[in-house]
C-alpha cells in the first residue's frame, strides 16, 4: 500500500488490543491478591480457594454442562434431520416455510424466545398440565430449539458443498436411502456435525435471557448466577472461574486449530 | 470402491434411482418422518409460542397465577371472547415515551454500533486476508477465539476494564489524569456492542475479501491508480457483500441486546430488551410485555428477515 504501509498493521494491531486487553487483564487480576480494588497489591490464588468454596458457583457450572450437552444433541438430530430434508430432498410441500421456520430463531431477539417459550410452557401447563412447573426440562427444551437453527446452518451448508457422486454410486448399487446415510453420507459430514454439536453446546452453555425466562427455583444456570453476582460489581471467583473457562477455550481452540490444518493440509494433497 | 467400474448414470437420475430402488409406500414415509420430526418439534415450540405470545398481548395484567386475564371466558352458556388493545395502544402512546424513545434509541444504538465495527473491522478483516499465510491462521485463530468464550464473561471483563477505578482510570492516574466516567454510560453501551460482536464482523468480510482475485488489484495498479484508489473503486465495491452479511451479524443481535445495556448502561441506555425484560421480570406485566414482544417482532425482526431474503437473492443471482 506504498505510503500506508503502516496503516494496516497499526489498525489491525489496535483492534487486536481492543479484543484480547479486557480478557487479558480479567486474567491477570484473578490471581490478585486484592480482593475488592482492581489495584494489583500482590500474587494470590485466593480467588481459586474462594472460588471451590462458592455453593452456587460449581454446582451451576456442572448444571449448565449437562444441559447443554443434552440440548445439544437434541438438536444435533433435529438439525441433521431438517438439513438433510432442506438440502437432499427435492420438493416438498411446506418445504420453504420449514426452511424460514428453522432459520428464524437465528434472528430473533432472546427476549422475545424467551418469553414465547415461557408463555408457551404456562399455558400448556393450565391446558394439559405438561411441563409441571419449570426448570431443567424447560431450560433444555428451549436450548435445544434455538441450537436446531444453528445446527441446521452448519450441516446444510456442508451438505451443499458435499460431493453426492458416492451417494449416488451407492444408490446405484442397491443400497437403500438409510443405508447410504448411514454408511455414506454420516461419515462425510462428521467434522460437520462435531463443530455443529460444539457450537450448540457453546450458545446455550453462555444463554442468560432465554434460560432466565423459562427456569425455575432451583434450575439457575451458570450464566445467571454470574449475572446476578457481577451485576453488582467485581467477583473474584467469577474472575478465577472465567480464566479457568478462558484457558481451557484456548487450549481447545488451539488443538482444534491444529487439527484443522493438518487435516484441510491433508485434503489439500489429496 | 475400486470395483465400482461403470459409470453411474448422470446426476439427474439419481433422485429417480432412489425412488426407484425405494418401495413408495416405505420410501415416503422414511421421508415424512425425517420431515416430521423437526417441523413438529419447531411449530410446538416455535410457532406456536409465537401465537400465544400474540394472544396474551390482548390480555390485561391481572393478579393471580398466571398474572393475566383470560381471553375466553363463559358465562350463562354463552362463551365470550376478550380482546384488549390496550397494550398496544400503551406501547405508542404512553406519555412517557418509555417504549418508543426505547425502540428509537435501540435502532441508533445498534446502526452506530454497526458503523464503528465496519470501521474498525475492515481493516483487520483486510490485512488478515492480505497476511503470509503463516501468519494468517494464527491471525484468524485469534479473530475466532473470543467467539467460544463465554460472551457474558466477556461483557463482564470489558465492566472491569471500564469501571471507575478500572484499568484505564488506574492507568490515566498513572500520568495523573483524571479519572473519566465511562461506565453507566451510552458510551460503555456502543463499546460493549462493539467489543462483543466485531469477531461476527470480520469472519464474513474475511471470506469475502480472502476470494478477491489479486489480478484484478494489479490491473488496476497497471493502469495507473494509486492504491487508495483502488481500494475505493475495485476493493470496497467488490466486498461489499460481505460487509454486509457482517454488519447484520452486528446489528441484529445488537438490536435486541439486553446483557450489554444492563451491565454495562446507565439507567438512562432504555434499549427494548432491557425495557421488556423489566416489565416482565420487575412489574410482572406479561401481556404488556407480550405486546412489546409482538411490536418489535412487527417493526424490527420480519423487515430484517426480509431485508436478508432479499440480500441473499442477490447473492444467489450473482452467481
Amino acid at each position: 500500500m506504498g505510503k500506508n504501509r503502516w496503516f494496516l498493521p497499526l489498525a489491525s494491531a489496535i483492534g487486536f488490543i481492543f479484543l484480547y486487553a479486557p480478557i487479558i487483564s480479567l486474567v491477570i487480576f484473578s490471581f490478585n491478591a486484592n480482593r475488592l480494588v482492581t489495584v494489583w497489591s500482590g500474587f494470590s490464588l485466593q480467588s481459586y480457594a474462594d472460588l471451590l468454596k462458592d455453593p452456587q458457583l460449581l454446582p451451576a457450572a456442572w448444571l449448565s454442562l449437562q444441559i447443554a450437552a443434552v440440548a445439544a444433541s437434541i438438536a444435533l438430530v433435529l438439525g441433521t434431520l431438517c438439513a438433510v430434508a432442506l438440502v437432499r430432498f427435492r420438493r416438498f410441500r411446506g418445504k420453504t416455510v420449514l426452511q424460514a421456520t428453522v432459520s428464524a430463531p437465528l434472528v430473533m431477539p432472546d427476549v422475545i424466545t424467551g418469553l414465547a417459550l415461557l408463555l408457551l410452557f404456562v399455558a400448556m401447563q393450565s391446558l394439559i398440565g405438561w411441563p409441571a412447573g419449570r426448570g431443567i426440562l424447560t431450560i433444555v427444551i428451549a436450548h435445544a430449539t434455538f441450537c436446531t437453527a444453528y445446527v441446521t446452518v452448519v450441516v446444510q451448508s456442508r451438505l451443499i458443498d458435499m460431493d453426492t457422486s458416492i451417494e449416488e454410486a451407492a444408490m446405484d448399487l442397491g443400497a437403500t436411502p438409510v443405508r447410504v446415510f448411514f454408511d455414506i453420507t454420516l461419515p462425510i459430514i462428521a467434522p460437520a456435525l462435531i463443530s455443529a454439536w460444539l457450537l450448540a453446546f457453546t450458545l446455550s452453555l453462555d444463554d442468560l435471557v432465554i434460560a432466565s425466562f423459562v427456569s425455575g427455583p432451583g434450575s439457575s444456570t451458570l450464566p445467571m448466577i454470574i449475572f446476578s453476582k457481577v451485576r453488582l460489581g467485581v467477583s473474584p471467583e467469577v474472575n478465577a472461574l472465567a480464566t479457568i473457562i478462558i484457558g481451557v477455550v484456548a487450549l481447545a481452540v488451539v488443538i482444534a486449530s491444529f487439527i484443522g490444518f493438518t487435516s484441510s493440509g491433508r485434503t489439500r494433497k489429496a | 470402491m475400486t470395483e465400482v467400474a461403470p459409470p453411474p448414470a448422470p446426476p439427474p437420475s439419481g433422485f429417480l434411482t432412489w425412488l426407484r430402488r425405494l418401495p413408495s409406500a416405505v420410501g415416503i414415509s422414511g421421508r415424512a418422518l425425517v420431515i416430521a420430526a423437526p417441523a413438529a418439534w419447531l411449530t410446538l415450540f416455535f410457532i406456536v409460542p409465537l401465537a400465544v405470545v400474540f394472544g396474551i398481548s390482548l390480555a390485561t395484567k391481572q393478579f393471580g397465577q398466571p398474572p393475566y386475564s383470560n381471553l375466553m371466558t363463559t358465562e350463562n352458556g354463552t362463551v365470550q371472547l376478550t380482546l384488549h388493545l390496550s397494550n398496544y395502544i400503551r406501547v405508542f402512546t404512553d406519555p412517557s415515551g418509555i417504549y418508543i424513545n426505547a425502540f428509537l434509541s435501540s435502532i441508533r444504538i445498534a446502526a452506530i454500533s454497526t458503523v464503528v465495527a465496519i470501521l474498525i473491522g475492515y481493516p483487520m478483516a483486510y490485512a488478515i486476508a492480505r497476511a503470509p499465510d503463516k501468519w494468517r491462521n494464527v491471525l484468524l485463530m485469534l479473530v475466532i477465539l473470543p467467539f467460544w468464550t463465554s460472551f457474558l464473561l466477556r461483557v463482564y471483563a470489558l465492566s472491569g476494564f471500564l469501571r471507575g477505578e478500572g484499568v484505564i482510570n488506574n492507568t490515566l492516574a498513572l500520568f495523573g489524569i483524571a479519572p473519566l466516567t465511562m461506565m453507566q454510560t451510552d458510551f460503555a453501551v456502543y463499546v460493549g456492542i462493539v467489543y462483543s460482536y466485531l469477531p461476527f464482523f470480520i469472519l464474513p468480510l474475511y471470506t469475502n475479501l480472502v476470494k478477491l482475485d489479486p489480478s484484478l488489484l494489479e490491473a488496476s495498479a497497471d493502469l495507473g491508480a494509486r492504491p487508495i484508489r483502488t481500494f475505493f473503486s475495485v476493493t470496497l465495491p467488490l466486498s461489499m457483500p460481505g460487509v454486509v452479511a457482517g454488519a447484520m451479524l452486528v446489528f441484529i443481535p445488537a438490536i435486541g441486546e439486553f446483557v450489554i445495556p444492563s451491565l454495562l448502561g446507565g439507567p438512562g441506555t432504555q434499549m427494548i430488551g432491557r425495557i421488556l425484560w423489566d416489565e416482565f421480570f420487575a412489574k410482572t406485566n406479561w401481556p404488556r410485555a407480550a405486546a412489546l414482544a409482538i411490536t418489535m417482532l412487527v417493526i424490527v425482526v420480519i423487515p430484517i428477515m426480509l431485508m436478508q431474503r432479499a440480500q441473499n437473492a442477490v447473492v444467489e443471482g450473482r452467481r
